[in-house]
């Protein structure tokens, strides 16, 4: 099984949270795994992207037209970050609007339930659960469970099932 | 992670002691240290230095004292600590001693694309080209064999693509090594005067030579089979593990001689016999200059001489693949260019930089602003930060700047400088002090944040937590600036924009008073990412009246993320996603437009 992922958002919206997620999901799955983030002056309310591959690579970084998967946190993101994608690869976005997209309004959900800062688990669930990417929710939970803070597991895991 | 791999590898080594100075992308490297270090109950002193120059010879003298030593640092950083490091390899070290200097082509976060490979050769010091996480971590216990084989320095030069790659790496227990701190007086070599230097040297110079024949760091070859005999590819860091998935998926016409090189200084030299004498075509991937290259010698290569490789950039695995191509006759795949451009980065909303940098530019119109290295850099949106240097070098160039319009008694504009609480700790001081003494005119705003917020947030030593959370005596920055010399000094929370205006206009009148020189103004406020902090401060209801006119005046001049601009409607909108009610921003609309309520901490 070999799959590459991009997540891309704005920086602060917890694309590296999800990156890490997805790290670890593979681990715990015992694939060998590699990724890729933007940290530093990247990083403040500017566009991020972060690479996951998934199975035998070599190299951290995806090239043009090669994901299986993107994780658009941002939807103005989805323009500048779209040639990372294979022909056929799928979107999983984070709009109010579909389009040609599969979106959830990972936003609206985190807000109505009180913490805007787990749109991003929310993004992740909904996509999760869409059945595409190579870990099932019951590996996502075991690693929320294994790295999110204790005062932060409940909401999290909450954010990850509200998607 | 990367650096997480490093940090471990140096905990596992037995390293005694880690010094560094915060830098993306190296900043988890030491962070790393100390949590392995917790975790496994290994006895090592770590240590966020004010610079790297106090890290390396921290680290250095724990060396020569025998015991293992690290420092870590981003690539600019050994700018600053050129002058203990060119030394050391004269000198020489006992204890293991890895210089850690993370590289960043692209560059994605710093202020050069530096090769600290081609530093290292300046220096004469071995350097490892790790590249992915995993390695770098096994080159960890290499550099620290090599550095004591030789009682050499050793550097590790990793890249963000390693530093913030993350991968499988398994953990081992720590061996443990009985290292005793054991000073041998020898002035001849830890003094050495002139006099021993060229012995040194020659000293020096035998241990390159030997290195450069050691069998375990000769490149690994990846053979490709018959197809192309006399055809190869020789990459180092990154641009190999790029260039290795690459020829994988071109199938048959992928199948080329490929060598790894580990140490990319010394180049190993029957490596370098054997490849003139094999090939007739060698195509060379490295970041970020030609440091191999250089070593196989002038001519006869594809790399960077011969225009093959761009000689900037990074060479992601798109641009490996041009090249890639080019070089084996393939045909080209079409370039993709992105249909749209990213959002620039920007100040946080609530963050007191920008109620300091709106005060600055709204008072002095027509001033100048240099500025430093930080956050705080992101001023330059809104026209408060005109220019940006390197560590520190924003109060040297006021002062330089009122030099060239003073100079001759001319009337000069109202500098403001604006360096971060951090960066003044690590080179920013013995600016101030010069530019008292020569009496420059112009006004210092300490961006005074209680952080290192960019990288991290690495305590500062005003905070008095040092790296492994224990206390250590506070250094006040309010005290260091009149031991400089200054005095005019004022301290205000840059939130009360009136209160803050006044100050600087105040401080304009004493730097152009008969006997005024420069004026300091503390801008506190901590770090909005700080939750404490943030919990602790007042936060107003927001909203935009209908006197909004459209104007935008809020947006250019202020630029706070949590403020938009709906065109259709034309009037700004505040999202109440991201608003963290500051209200500082009501200050800013010209028709006064934008409403603060309540105000409840």
């Amino acid at each position: 099984m070999r799959q590459q992922i991009i997540v891309s958002g704005i920086g602060g919206q917890g694309g590296l949270f999800v990156t890490r997620i997805l790290a670890e999901a593979a681990i715990e799955r015992g694939m060998e795994v590699l990724t890729s983030e933007t940290h530093g002056m990247a990083m403040r309310g500017g566009t991020v992207i972060s690479h996951v591959k998934v199975g035998s690579f070599t190299s951290p970084l995806i090239r043009t037209g090669q994901a299986d998967i993107g994780l658009i946190l941002h939807a103005g993101n989805l323009e500048v970050h779209r040639g990372f994608l294979k022909p056929g690869g799928v979107i999983y976005m984070n709009a109010a609007m579909s389009g040609n997209a599969e979106a959830i309004d990972a936003t609206r959900i985190a807000r109505e339930h009180g913490s805007l800062i787990i749109a991003n688990l929310v993004l992740l669930g909904f996509a999760v659960g869409q059945g595409r990417i190579f870990c099932d929710a019951a590996t996502v939970e075991a690693v929320l469970k294994r790295i999110s803070p204790a005062k932060q597991l409940a909401l999290n895991l909450e954010g990850f099932h509200l998607g | 992670m990367g650096n997480e791999a490093i940090g471990r590898g140096l905990v596992e080594e037995g390293c005694t002691l880690a010094a560094a100075y915060p830098g993306t992308p190296a900043s988890e490297i030491l962070s790393s240290v100390v949590a392995f270090a917790k975790e496994t109950g290994a006895a090592l002193h770590t240590e966020w230095s004010v610079n790297e120059k106090v890290a390396c010879e921290t680290a250095l003298a724990n060396s020569m004292a025998g015991r293992r030593s690290a420092v870590a640092m981003k690539q600019v950083g050994l700018n600053v600590a050129a002058d203990p490091f060119t030394r050391a390899a004269y000198l020489g070290v006992k204890g293991g001693f890895i210089l850690i200097a993370a590289d960043d082509p692209g560059p994605h976060s710093s202020q050069t694309e530096q090769d600290s490979r081609l530093f290292a050769h300046f220096a004469k010091t071995p350097v490892f080209d790790p590249s992915s996480p995993r390695e770098a971590r096994e080159m960890v216990a290499e550099a620290f064999a090599l550095s004591e084989k030789y009682e050499i320095p050793v550097v590790l030069r990793p890249t963000t693509r390693v530093c913030h790659a993350r991968q499988n790496v398994s953990c081992r227990t720590p061996a443990p090594r009985e290292q005793k701190a054991c000073f041998e007086k020898n002035p001849g070599r830890w003094v050495a005067t002139p006099q021993f230097l060229t012995e040194l040297h020659r000293l020096l110079n035998g241990k390159l030579d030997r290195i450069a024949r050691e069998e375990t760091l000769a490149p690994i070859l990846t053979p490709g089979g018959c197809a192309r005999p006399r055809t190869c590819i020789v990459a180092s860091g990154v641009a190999f593990a790029h260039a290795s998935e690459l020829l994988d998926t071109l199938g048959p016409e992928g199948r080329i001689d490929l060598y790894q090189v580990r140490l990319a200084y010394p180049l190993h030299q029957p490596f370098i016999e054997e490849i003139r004498k094999r090939y007739e075509k060698v195509l060379v991937l490295e970041e970020t200059d030609a440091v191999i290259e250089m070593q196989l010698g002038p001519g006869g290569v594809n790399g960077r001489g011969s225009g093959d490789v761009p000689r900037q950039g990074e060479l992601t695995p798109d641009v490996i693949e041009e090249i890639l191509r080019k070089f084996l006759d393939l045909p080209a795949v079409q370039a993709v260019v992105a249909a749209k451009k990213g959002i620039r980065p920007s100040l946080c909303a609530g963050c007191g930089h920008r109620a300091a940098f709106y005060a600055i530019r709204d008072a002095f119109p027509a001033g100048i602003f240099p500025s430093d290295i930080g956050c705080y850099t992101l001023g330059m949106n809104f026209g408060a930060v005109d220019t940006c240097h390197c560590m520190g070098a924003c109060i040297a160039q006021g002062a330089g700047f009122y030099h060239a319009y003073a100079a001759g008694g001319a009337d000069f504009p109202t500098i403001v400088v604006t360096i971060g609480d951090s960066t003044f700790f690590h080179a920013g001081i013995p600016g101030l002090i010069n530019a008292v003494f020569q009496g420059a005119r112009f006004i210092l705003v300490i961006l005074d944040n209680a952080t290192t917020a960019m990288t991290g947030h690495q305590p500062t030593p005003q905070l008095g937590v040092r790296a492994d959370g224990s206390e250590g005596r506070k250094v006040f920055i309010p005290d260091l600036v009149r031991a400089c010399g200054v005095r005019h000094l004022r301290e205000i929370d840059p939130y009360d924009v009136e209160a803050f205006t006044a100050a600087l206009k105040e401080a304009d009148s004493f730097i152009r008073a008969p006997e005024g020189d420069i004026a300091v103004l503390i801008a506190g406020h901590p770090c909005i990412l700080n939750r404490m902090a943030r919990q602790a401060q007042a936060v107003f209801a927001m909203s935009i009246t209908d006197d909004c006119v459209g104007c935008q005046a809020c947006i250019d001049a202020f630029e706070c993320p949590a403020i938009l601009f709906d065109g259709e409607q034309n009037r700004a909108q505040i999202d109440q996603n991201r608003c963290i009610g500051c209200g500082v921003c009501m200050h800013v609309c010209p028709t006064g437009a934008i409403r603060a309520e309540g105000g409840k901490p």
